[in-house]
């Protein structure tokens, strides 16, 4: 069982995205991606400033079994990366969608997350593939 | 739906994440490996490895055989009792056809083979037996717990009775003693010093419990493969296999050639490779000290466009914090190559195979 968060809205490359107050939107991976891929041990975040595309390619987290791409859920400027992650790569397994946030992005679109799935439509996603 | 041992009930209360290993439900791990290596690189750690295969061979040929079948010398073990030998069993061609341990007990030998290499090891001893007097008598009755770390010996004696400490007082590194229904070799896969304790399965669970109330930490197969790889152990299946020479496994030294009258299935194959200059390849130990983790798989190349090198295991030492990997290599590789990651080309350090040896980083 993995904890799936009603607020937040879903890749099913389980990647999730949570709309701040300030219109920024933080993305990381859901708990049943952190179980999956067991402990993390390098993070490769987008670079500070760069910019993403919705659906493609953000960033790498690799664990001792594997390596997972990082696909962001939106377009937009890259605001804030988890520094953190670097000493402490593990907060990804225990804090998947706090302290283990991985990326912030300033969306050029916000309504790019429309197309995203709910928690309801990522709790399907995941029960389809177990 | 895989075989389970009788631990099976208590790794899933524990937590395990069971998956299928060599076609039985084992426990991968119980939580984060990381901390799982960490507990018997520090205090101690308890694994199920009932699922490995333990064949005793008696009979009066039982020496006579063995000497036939394996590429190391049970000889070695005639002057000590329940001594140990780390010993390949080699086809005729000389390659791998798996690593096994052999104890010398009072009335037999006892072996022990991998898990997944069950079905052809006991079928290739049992033709080899032919003109022997030899019975092979396969111990499925037995449950194999391993306890390993700094604090593993201690933890068991502090739940074994008296007599039963008394005889792991007495244990040599790579030596064996039995007492009261427990067989237990002071031997291991993780490089830490521990115990290997087989008994009936009807003991386990008890043992299991009680190791675990004194301490030691239930610790999975992901856990088993970072330590064995950090201490430099060869895992059957990766870095050799039937078409692998030991000589080009780092398992030069368990193939004992010494007595020029034990002709050794694999012998005439050995001397062949070894007469001419030996083999053109190697297994050496890799260091990736960047960001990125080393894969069985991926391409070596060293200076001047060899890139015909190739990692058979590889992965993040915990105990390091970088990435660490055994590789077979041309041997004219010097102190540093290349691998290939996923996209790009990193600087590896060249070593010899031991990475980490009682808790102290060797690289």
């Amino acid at each position: 069982m993995s904890e799936i968060r009603n607020e937040l809205k879903y890749l099913p490359s389980h990647e999730w995205a949570r709309v701040e107050e300030n219109g920024s939107v933080t993305v990381g991976i859901s708990d049943h991606a952190q179980q999956s891929l067991g402990d993390v041990v390098f993070v490769e975040t987008p670079e500070l400033g760069s910019t993403v595309s919705a659906g493609e390619e953000a960033g790498v987290v690799e664990s001792v079994k594997a390596a997972s791409d990082i696909y962001s859920p939106v377009s937009g400027e890259v605001i804030a990366i988890n520094e953190a992650l670097e000493d402490s790569p593990e907060q990804v397994n225990e804090s998947p969608y706090d302290d283990g946030w991985l990326f912030k992005v300033q969306p050029s679109d916000v309504s790019e997350l429309e197309d995203a799935l709910d928690a309801d439509g990522y709790q399907n996603a995941v029960e389809a593939e177990e | 739906m895989g075989q389970k041992t009788v631990l099976y009930n208590l790794h899933q209360g524990a937590g395990g994440k069971l998956v299928d290993f060599g076609g039985w439900d084992m426990p991968i791990n119980y939580g984060s490996q990381i901390e799982e290596h960490h507990q018997v690189r520090r205090r101690a750690g308890v694994f199920d490895v009932s699922h490995m295969t333990v064949i005793d061979v008696d009979g009066s040929d039982a020496r006579a055989y063995l000497r036939t079948l394996l590429a190391n010398d049970v000889a070695r073990l005639d002057h000590t009792l329940g001594k140990a030998l780390y010993s390949c069993m080699l086809n005729p061609e000389g390659g791998v056809i798996d690593d096994v341990i052999v104890y010398r007990l009072d009335n037999c030998y006892r072996l022990v083979a991998n898990c997944a290499t069950r079905d052809k090891d006991l079928a290739w001893m049992a033709e080899r037996a032919t003109g022997f007097d030899v019975t092979l008598n396969e111990r499925q009755e037995l449950a194999i717990i391993a306890v390993q770390g700094p604090e593993a010996i201690s933890k068991v004696q502090s739940i074994a009775s008296h007599a039963q400490a008394n005889a792991i007082s007495g244990l040599k590194v790579f030596t064996s003693a039995q007492s009261e229904g427990w067989f237990i070799a002071r031997t291991g896969y993780t490089g830490e010093d521990g115990l290997e304790i087989m008994l009936h399965n009807d003991q386990a669970p008890a043992l299991w419990q009680d190791v675990v109330a004194a301490g030691a930490v239930p610790c999975g197969l992901a856990a088993r493969d970072t330590l064995r790889l950090e201490a430099g152990m060869n895992l059957y299946g990766q870095e050799m296999d039937e078409n692998t020479s030991p000589l080009v496994a780092n398992l030069a030294w368990t193939v004992a050639l010494e007595d020029p009258e034990r002709d050794f299935i694999g012998r005439a194959a050995i001397e062949q490779q070894r007469a001419q200059q030996g083999p053109d390849t190697k297994l050496v130990g890799l260091v990736l000290r960047e960001r990125g983790i080393l894969r069985a798989g991926q391409n070596v190349s060293i200076a001047g466009g060899d890139t015909s090198g190739i990692i058979t295991s590889g992965t993040f030492s915990p105990t390091l914090g970088f990435s660490i990997a055994l590789a077979r290599v041309p041997r004219t590789i010097g102190t540093s190559a290349e691998v290939t990651l996923r996209n790009k080309q990193v600087p590896v350090e060249v070593v010899k195979p031991g990475f980490v040896r009682h808790g102290d980083a060797l690289v």
